[in-house]
């Protein structure tokens, strides 16, 4: 049943999608699709994720290309889409003069569900979200988790099709971010709800979602099943070397071997499969250099987003 | 069980199709209104004037020798003029109508739902004008109801006829007028104590500019600048009484549509769901 609930067809559908602000362009000709299931939405700040949510709910009018939501055209069945798709936005919202149960009824209501279900929706969601215990209490007095909490019981309240989730743990101390992703996660894997979580946090979108869409500078940078991004290009290492290292860097990107700096003091170079360890070593050595530290790792989907947006080594 | 398996089912229940979310708004801003005690106080105070008037209509019906109790176009003329205080007072306490929203960010929240724009305004103007109509058009209409039941006949009614038309003309115009302009004044701000203070104050600035001109230039033209003016233009002519107006009636249904018009334009432009800062 829960299958039956996805969609074979992407669940969002963007073709050559131009949004501009002013003379910045927030989104230059994107093409993607979200298949179903959970889709993690990655990118810098600035990168434009907040801005193609916005626009798919029809809140940001694109200055050209087109976008199907649910098999529906965002221009011509914008309300249809909005009815099916909860939206958890990033910045603090609510409705004003409310307590949390009578919020997310509000909302309940606003997207179509009669008042007493509405109701007994509100309810049932607060619970699942964690704040039963504290529904009778104005939003007002909520803790920053509390708030990211109600935000996604309000998008869930109608029970939709799709997801739209932007940073759902901004803000939140670690306990709180681990259960926000617990949530987010057995929504998408038990409850059978497509989502697109949009983030910066590449350990979010890995624990909770299936498939990627990294965006960079307004345009999509690369996209694909986590799994098989991060299988993609070889194999990964660690590499620590004494000596001239931009010289290093340079030979290695030569020789067609992509690295990027982490917080340590090593790069995590990326070698196509017919090479391996002893490659790194003859090069090291050719260019007159000491290798301190080598060691095969797991590729990650650190490695991806630094390899989709181009991230200059230190 | 973990607590994410308690209570989160998928909703098999009926849907209501899209377009009824304006009521919602209106519904729940209406019940908002009259939750607040201060605010119900004043809609019954807004009666007392109704009730004095009650008074005077029985002892007109029932001293009719009595001349200075007589019921005529101008006592309802009167009647609607001095309902102006309570007017301008629940204007102002619809201040907060789309400031609130604005302050806490739901705008992103409501139009990120199946309604439209237009769904969301007319959810907040519904309750200004009922509240509005409520303080003036609903009074004046009893009156008019009271005064056919003490005097038990229709005959002030029949030769009055236009009091009908003019009752509801003026009161609808007036409400309106106000509405918008609250609502738009609303809308560029997030301070509900900010919206009522250029409200009254631009409401009184008009005025005593009007005057003031008026006294300088000594042409009664300078009224237009005035809504309120205007509105006393439209109400003198509907009801039929005073002499010359300061401007011609088509003059003050210009002016006044053109003051919705500047409400409806701002409202246009300033009710989205992202505020973008270019």
């Amino acid at each position: 049943m829960l299958d039956g609930l996805r969609r074979a067809s992407p669940v969002v559908e963007l073709e050559s999608v131009g949004v501009r602000y002013g003379q910045a362009w927030a989104l230059r000709d994107v093409a993607a699709a979200f298949p179903a299931g959970a889709v993690g939405l990655l990118g810098p700040n600035g990168a434009g994720k907040s801005t193609m949510l916005r626009a798919l709910l029809g809140l940001v009018v694109p200055d050209r290309g087109r976008m199907r939501v649910l098999g529906l055209d965002v221009a011509t069945a914008p309300r249809r889409i909005r009815a099916r798709v909860g939206y958890m936005p990033e910045s603090d919202a609510r409705f004003p003069n409310m307590n949390a149960v009578s919020f997310v009824a509000y909302a309940g209501q606003l997207s179509g569900l009669p008042a007493a279900d509405a109701m007994q929706r509100a309810h049932e969601v607060l619970y699942y979200v964690g704040l039963g215990e504290a529904r009778y209490r104005s939003i007002d007095q909520y803790s920053t988790g509390m708030k990211q909490r109600i935000k996604l019981a309000q998008a869930l309240v109608h029970d939709p099709d799709l997801l739209f989730l932007d940073e759902p743990t901004n803000g939140m101390d670690p306990k709180g971010r681990d259960e926000m992703l617990e949530l987010v996660r057995d929504i998408a894997h038990n409850k059978g709800m497509n989502l697109i979580l949009s983030s910066h946090l590449l350990p979010d979108v890995e624990y909770t979602c299936d498939h990627v869409v990294v965006l960079d500078k307004g345009a999509v940078a690369t996209a694909g099943p986590i799994d098989g991004l991060k299988g993609r290009g070889g194999r990964v290492f660690e590499l620590r070397v004494k000596g001239d290292t931009p010289r290093l860097i340079a030979a290695l990107e030569a020789a067609d071997v992509s690295c990027h700096a982490t917080d340590d003091d090593v790069m995590r170079v990326f070698v196509p499969e017919d090479r391996g360890a002893a490659f790194l070593c003859e090069l090291a050595a050719r260019h007159g250099m000491q290798v301190r530290h080598l060691r095969a790792s797991v590729p990650t989907l650190e490695d991806v987003f630094a390899r989709a947006v181009g991230e200059p080594v230190d | 069980m973990p607590i994410h398996d308690q209570g989160y089912r998928r909703y098999e229940g009926r849907r209501l199709p899209p377009g009824g979310a304006w009521w919602v708004v209106a519904r729940t801003d209406l019940l908002a209104g009259m939750r607040s005690r201060m605010f119900v106080g004043l809609l019954l105070l807004a009666w007392l004037p109704f009730v004095v008037r009650v008074v005077q209509i029985y002892f007109s019906t029932s001293y009719a020798d009595l001349p200075l109790v007589a019921v005529n176009a101008r006592t309802f003329r009167t009647f609607i003029d001095q309902q102006w205080f309570f007017v301008f007072l629940v204007t102002i306490s619809m201040a907060g109508a789309i400031a609130d929203d604005r302050r806490v960010n739901a705008l992103q929240l409501y139009l990120s739902r199946p309604l439209t724009r237009v769904e969301y305004l007319v959810g907040k103007l519904v309750p200004a004008l009922v509240y509005l109509l409520g303080v003036t058009l609903a009074p004046a209409l009893l009156l008019l109801v009271m005064q056919v039941a003490m005097s038990g006949s229709l005959s002030f009614l029949i030769e009055n006829l236009f009091l009908v038309p003019a009752i509801t003309l003026v009161c609808v115009v007036e409400a309106l007028l106000w509405a918008f302009a609250i609502m738009a004044l609303s809308a560029i701000s997030k301070s509900r104590r900010f919206v009522a203070v250029t409200f009254a104050g631009v409401l009184f600035f008009t005025a005593a500019m009007s005057q003031a001109l008026r006294a300088i230039t000594g042409s009664r033209a300078w009224a237009a600048i005035s809504p309120g003016d205007m509105i006393d233009v439209l109400a003198d002519a509907a009801f039929r009484v005073g002499g010359r107006p300061p401007v011609p009636v088509p003059v003050a249904v210009v002016v006044i549509g053109a003051l919705i018009g500047l409400s409806i334009w701002v409202l246009e432009r300033q009710v989205r769901g992202v505020e973008v800062v270019r």
